[in-house]
């Protein structure tokens, strides 16, 4: 049986923030179309190493390899030319509040699209990731007429604008009540299953990880302890991985 | 040396190293020009009626306020000369700067403040735009442009609040007023002092966006980098009419 080749691979990966070791040699591979969520504590690297991923942080040392590019090794250009291709939702949405839903889309197509691709198509591709969350009507709205599940659905339909073939959820549901975040759980699955991507998602959301991931992994004391499906890590007695499930 | 350590030089490297960063990404091709006619917009149009109206009262104020030492010595006749000089060398430019420094020095800092905390700027970043170039460079070209550009319409604007000043308490025809002020100018007063406006601008620009920029510890950073961008623009744009004053002076143009 062939082995498909990782989409992403990260290879021994530490990073430190004065004396405080995050992630210590931590290492970790995603395979085209899979879903992986990676849990653990708050405070316990989750969110450094998908920053890591998109090299919004730089690691102390190893390797980090995106769709077959050393992320180290790209100029800043070819860095953004890969951009185009790895979506992140963050946490905190981080919606360009001074603009209009239309144009915090819009934003990403200005590097990746030339003036006559914008001209023409760019309207209609707002409007299919708007519809894609299901807000084709705020599109002249200001991000702050929104509620807090509209503007995760906002930033996600931001994400998906340029068609990524991978997208990074930083805490998707964090701050959002418990039937909005099964809404935008719910919503996370249909996108993966219209543009088939695949997807990292950081969560210490039980309910998120078990519906839409296909793998998790467990980050503790900064190092990959545990990766297995969802169902397979629960038969685990480690006290270290009990404490997520109990 | 333990010296260059403290606090104080560890800033003022980081302001230079930001500011050597602003050099080298204004030379990179693929200009962001409708974010910075945006900018010029906020920083100059939105700013017209706070420094117009500042204008004139520094100009009404300067002339009442002198008035009685001139009568006290017979030189009433030489009030339009001396307002004049005074506004268009000294006053005008440098309150003008301070405004600005207040109005936009802490509006660029607590924007990029907000959008560093609420990690808008690492969306940008994300998307494949250049935030710095998108962000500091067109705010600073702005501020850069603006700035003296205001200081113009302040100098004309105090000048004719000195006008009314002068007929207040006295008599002073229109043309005589004019003729009076022109006559004592010259193009050394002007040009020093316009150029230096040009430094204000861009080291009000450049403070207000390394504050903002350089932003951490959530909202309460935020207002920390607002105020700290006022207070450091404020103590610039007097360090920097010092240079100028001095320069001028070697130069012989005062």
């Amino acid at each position: 049986m062939t082995e498909i080749a990782p989409i992403i691979e990260v290879k021994n990966v530490n990073i430190s923030f004065g004396k405080n070791h995050v992630l210590r040699d931590f290492s970790m591979n995603v395979i085209p179309g899979e879903n992986l969520a990676i849990l653990g504590k708050s405070g316990s690297g989750k969110s450094v190493l998908i920053k890591c991923i998109i090299r919004l942080l730089i690691p102390d040392s190893g390797k980090i390899i995106v769709i077959n590019n050393d992320i180290s090794k790209l100029d800043d250009d070819e860095m953004d030319m890969l951009r185009a291709d790895v979506g992140f939702l963050f946490q905190s949405n981080a919606l360009y509040d001074s603009m209009t839903v239309r144009q915090n889309l819009e934003f990403p197509l200005r590097r990746h699209w030339s003036k006559e691709e914008r001209k023409f198509n760019a309207k209609d591709a707002v409007l299919e990731a708007l519809e894609d969350v299901g807000l084709a009507h705020t599109v002249d709205m200001m991000p702050s007429e929104l509620s807090g599940g509209m503007r995760k659905r906002i930033a996600l339909a931001r994400t998906l604008i340029l068609k990524p073939k991978v997208i990074l959820y930083d805490e998707p549901t964090t701050g959002l009540d418990p039937i909005t975040a099964r809404e935008i759980s719910q919503l996370m699955n249909e996108v993966q299953e219209k543009y088939k991507a695949t997807a990292v998602i950081i969560s210490h959301d039980m309910k998120c990880i078990k519906m839409t991931s296909d793998r998790v992994i467990m980050l503790i004391d900064g190092k990959n302890y545990a990766s297995d499906t969802y169902e397979n890590l629960l038969k685990i007695t480690d006290p270290k991985v009990r404490e997520f499930f109990d | 040396m333990k010296i260059f350590d403290s606090p104080f030089f560890t800033e003022v490297g980081d302001i230079s190293r930001f500011t050597a960063r602003f050099f080298r990404e204004i030379l990179k091709p693929k200009q962001e020009f409708e974010e910075f006619v945006n900018q010029c917009y906020w920083i100059g149009y939105k700013s017209l009626t706070l420094v117009g109206i500042t204008g004139f009262i520094m100009g009404l104020v300067l002339t009442i306020q002198s008035r009685p030492t001139l009568v006290e010595f017979g030189a009433v006749s030489l009030l339009p000369s001396m307002v004049s000089v005074s506004l268009v060398r000294e006053i005008t430019p440098v309150i003008t700067a301070l405004i600005c420094a207040g109005k936009i020095g802490s509006g660029i800092g607590a924007e990029l403040g907000s959008m560093r905390v609420t990690e808008q700027i690492d969306a940008m970043e994300v998307s494949g735009t250049n935030p710095f170039k998108y962000l500091v460079v067109t705010r600073v070209m702005a501020s850069t442009l603006m700035v003296p550009l205001l200081t113009c319409l302040a100098i004309a604007i105090s000048m004719y609040g000195g006008y009314l000043g002068c007929n207040i308490r006295g008599n002073v025809s229109w043309t005589l007023y004019w003729s009076q002020s022109f006559n004592i100018l010259k193009f050394g007063d002007f040009i020093p002092s316009l150029i230096k406006t040009y430094f204000f601008g861009f080291a009000i620009g450049i403070i207000g966006c390394y504050k903002g920029y350089t932003s951490q510890k959530g909202t309460e950073g935020v207002g920390r980098s607002a105020t700290t961008a006022v207070i450091v623009a404020s103590l610039l744009v007097f360090i920097i009419d010092l240079i100028a004053v001095q320069i001028t002076d070697l130069l012989g143009l005062t």
